[in-house]
């Protein structure tokens, strides 16, 4: 018989490993946003990963675009056709979640940290992607939107992420807008395509007959305003030429000024919307040099679209994998570390140290036992069981001391002493 | 430097053999009922051709087992709207072959535009032998539930009563009123196309074959003629037909007709319109509340699956297929009707060194990948696992399969009566999967239907007697 060769199985392509020194980041980072979340009384869940098709599609908020590019197939018993898929996001199935089970709660304030699924056809970018997403089912607006970004900026800001900019656009003023344009059916279905393909700025390119309206338009879209000054001054102006915008407008005012007397920048950026089908109020996104962590909004029609009552909406989520990687691993707590070995390897020592290493774990030390494998010089702390009159020897590879001990509570003694 | 080519066997072949001719390229063994697959020219040397299902051209021709391919447009989009990023390049439009396909609704359902179906609730049940153009226009349209259900074909016959919808494949519009059906959006014009790998297309040079091929393209497609029409116009759907408790029936078309006919008229149920040179795939029965349609044998599993069929005569092989696929179907064989036997038989080429599985295994052992062609890719898949031949890959085929081995395949999992064919191909069977032979299928609810049951057991009846086995 030949011998098999053992056979190189490689990643499929798209996908990430997360290794100690990611998963460290990945913990510390999921550790403070379900801590910033408990704090303000949000709950957490977890949907399934496996969902209906039709659950997207009914929704009808992701795009022939993006719903082309689900994991879909079709399950063991799917022989009625009916398709299942990995979830490409975390909000439908939270809608879903709520209409299943919380449907009689006037307010929920739920979170999860999930994973998504996409597919990228050049394999060069992760197909799965991990999310800290919050949803807040009831509560009144405008302040349930300004919680949402507070809360994510705390979280921002208790991972000691700076210079986050905020970028701020409004699907109810975008949705008055096309219908203010009068534009023929053609055109509105092309505008409306590329903006659901998250090019709003498409909006800009249309030249409506009217001067005024023309005039409006590019107030809209080539300028960014920095306080809610910029959205009353567009209210004043929009009026004639663009009539309907005014609640939508009102809405992004109300938030603006909430968000200018709590102190946070922003920039107001119509063009900036994205998944606008998604939203029907306020889009935020949220970047750290340049690259998009976060982002969510409004979206007050979902619950009613996935067969729930009529209820406002609105939730966030932060981008796990590219957060990750502005974390740093210098300020993880550390905590003491102790390499266990047994001097002789004797069946007394050894279970010695399996008795001794359970009492330091209890005292929150990582106590290692010997195995091979590990160097000595990694530790500052080694302990060696021996079957000596002082049974244990505790080595400081530091301060260069050794310490001949009786127990385990001399130990932490120690290492109380050395480590404060 | 070798140059490879995949042709269409089918509606194409006539018109591809004789832009060949014309091109100065042509093949001894390629036209209508030739048995060679493997073909060689004596003008061109280095070209060598193989004849596949018109379906596998554009997979075997992206995953680059060909340089150039022909066929037709319709099966180059059902591959690249699924799989945008495949290797393919659409060389030259042929300018034959034309037709088009629609998205197309029966009469009685009153629909009667594409934009319709996005207002109305409900699921929506698309039938279509292009499932991945089927879906991308579900998606497009926003409907909010949808199920597609793929059929090797007949799926002009399934609306109204088994699909909502069917995206199918005409030569013109007005034909599709003959099967009572309306069209709500064209699809897609289909006409025949040269294809190339794109990594040949890059590297290779192909211009000799090039340039012969699309300078006679002119003189080919001029010659186009509108297809005959069918001699027996089919029978659209009569609204009675629509009656919620009527009985179903699914009879076969292709190879197990001719037997399904002598076994009917032996067991006394009296069909008119079920003949091979009907293009009816709606006869009539004299048993009342009782319906027949005509569709493919491996369709129909999933069909009464899915309660579209109360009954169906099809083949053990396709409701093993389907049961690989879905174990908790529902779908049972109730009666071995014993006609149209075959085993299932896993084979390869006699070329390769391995008489049995167990060597099969050995094989793959230094971590080649196996490749398993089938046109039952449920059973080929479980074959392949249960027998653990990993690493392996499961190649769908759509007929011909046995011109896949040696050198698109490594195994093959295909039916015989004989082994005849097999071993005129030059390839040897190892080892056998189960007997199949047709048999009467159902499930457990349409048995036990109270409205039905009752005729249900009078059909089955019928066809065990022995006046009807015996044939």
């Amino acid at each position: 018989m030949r011998k098999s060769s053992g056979m190189r199985v490689e990643r499929c392509k798209g996908s990430r490993d997360l290794l100690p020194q990611d998963m460290a980041r990945f913990r510390r980072l999921e550790a403070v946003f379900r801590d910033c979340c408990l704090s303000r009384g949000y709950e957490e869940i977890r949907t399934p990963v496996l969902e209906y098709l039709h659950l997207f599609t009914t929704a009808g908020t992701l795009t022939p675009d993006m719903l082309g590019r689900v994991y879909s197939f079709l399950d063991w018993d799917g022989w009625s056709g009916e398709r299942v898929v990995l979830r490409p996001d975390g909000t439908i199935p939270t809608a879903r979640l709520y209409v299943d089970n919380l449907a009689e709660q006037d307010l929920a304030k739920l979170f999860y940290v999930e994973n998504v699924f996409s597919f990228e056809e050049t394999g060069q970018e992760t197909r799965e992607r991990w999310q800290c997403g919050a949803e807040l089912i009831g509560g009144t607006r405008p302040v349930a939107d300004v919680e949402l970004i507070s809360l994510a900026m705390e979280v921002l800001s208790k991972l000691g992420i700076e210079a986050v900019e905020i970028r701020l656009s409004h699907a109810g003023v975008i949705k008055a807008l096309l219908s203010a344009l009068e534009l023929s059916s053609q055109e509105r279905s092309e505008i409306l395509n590329q903006v659901l393909e998250g090019n709003v700025g498409a909006l800009a390119q249309i030249k409506p007959q009217a001067p005024e309206a023309q005039r409006a338009l590019s107030l809209f879209f080539d300028l960014a305003g920095r306080s809610s000054a910029f959205m009353k001054n567009l209210k004043s102006l929009s009026g004639a030429a663009l009539p309907g915008l005014g609640p939508g407008l009102d809405d992004f005012i109300g938030i603006a000024q909430m968000l200018d007397s709590l102190g946070y920048s922003y920039q107001a950026d119509l063009a900036s919307g994205r998944d606008f089908e998604y939203y029907t109020g306020l889009i935020f996104q949220l970047f750290v040099g340049g690259a998009k962590v976060g982002g969510g909004g409004r979206y007050d029609d979902l619950i009613p679209l996935v067969g729930g009552r009529s209820i406002p909406a609105s939730g966030f989520a932060l981008y796990a994998h590219q957060l990750m990687d502005l974390l740093g691993t210098e300020d993880l707590p550390a905590r003491r570390r102790i390499l266990v070995k047994a001097e002789s390897g004797g069946a007394q020592e050894l279970r010695s140290c399996f008795d001794i290493a359970g009492r330091l774990r209890e005292a929150r030390c990582v106590a290692e036992l010997d195995l091979g494998g590990r160097r000595e010089a990694d530790f500052r702390w080694v302990l060696s069981v021996r079957a000596e009159a002082a049974p244990l020897l505790l080595s400081d590879r530091v301060a260069g001391e050794r310490f001949e001990i009786a127990s385990a509570a001399e130990v932490l003694k120690i290492l109380d002493e050395r480590c404060n | 430097m070798q140059l490879k080519l995949a042709l269409p066997k089918g509606r194409l072949l006539d018109k591809t053999a004789a832009l060949l001719e014309t091109a100065g390229m042509g093949f001894a063994g390629y036209h209508e009922g030739s048995r060679s697959y493997r073909l060689r020219g004596d003008r061109f040397p280095h070209l060598q051709a193989k004849v596949f299902h018109e379906k596998d051209i554009p997979v075997q021709v992206a995953v680059g087992n060909y340089d150039l391919g022909i066929c037709g447009l319709d099966w180059i989009e059902e591959l690249t709207v699924r799989y945008p990023q495949s290797d393919l390049v659409k060389v030259q439009d042929l300018e034959y072959g034309n037709g088009d396909l629609y998205m197309a609704a029966s009469k009685a359902s009153g629909i009667s535009s594409a934009q319709e179906l996005g207002t109305r609730q409900g699921s929506w049940r698309l039938a279509s032998e292009y499932p991945n153009l089927a879906e991308a226009f579900a998606l497009k349209l926003r409907l909010s539930r949808f199920v597609v259900f793929p059929v090797w074909g007949a799926a002009e016959v399934y609306p109204p009563e088994s699909a909502d919808l069917a995206l199918i494949s005409q030569p013109a519009a007005d034909r599709l009123s003959d099967y009572g059906l309306v069209p709500l959006a064209p699809i897609l014009s289909t006409r025949a196309f040269l294809i190339a790998n794109r990594n040949s297309w890059e590297a290779k040079d192909m211009a000799e074959v090039l340039d012969l091929l699309c300078h006679c393209r002119m003189d080919v497609g001029r010659a186009e003629s509108q297809p005959a029409s069918a001699a027996d116009v089919p029978r659209p759907p009569a609204p009675e037909e629509m009656a919620e408790d009527a009985v179903w029936l699914a009879l076969p078309d292709g190879h197990q007709q001719a037997p399904t006919i002598r076994l009917l008229s032996g067991s006394g149920l009296k069909i008119q319109g079920y003949s091979p040179l009907s293009a009816d795939r709606r006869p009539t029965v004299d048993l009342a509340g009782v319906r027949v349609k005509v569709i493919r044998p491996q369709d129909m599993p999933l069909q009464v699956a899915n309660g579209n069929f109360d009954l169906a005569i099809t083949g053990r092989d396709w409701l093993m297929d389907h049961l690989c696929r879905f174990p908790s179907s529902p779908v049972k064989e109730v009666l071995d009707l014993e006609f149209a036997r075959v085993k299932v038989v896993a084979v390869v080429s006699k070329e390769l060194p391995v008489d049995d599985v167990s060597g099969l295994r050995e094989l793959v052992r230094d971590g080649r990948g196996l490749r398993v062609a089938s046109e039952y890719v449920n059973i080929a898949d479980k074959y392949a696992r249960d027998n653990h031949l990993s690493p392996y890959k499961v190649i769908p085929t759509w007929g011909a399969s046995e011109a896949f081995l040696p050198e698109d395949a490594d195994l093959l999992i295909e039916n015989t009566e004989t082994g005849r064919t097999l071993a005129q191909h030059n390839l040897k069977i190892i080892d056998t999967l189960f007997e199949s032979s047709s048999c009467l299928i159902s499930t457990a609810s349409s048995l036990e239907h109270p409205a039905k049951r009752g005729r249900i057991s009078s059909i089955i009846d019928m066809v065990r007697s022995p006046a009807a086995l015996s044939l």
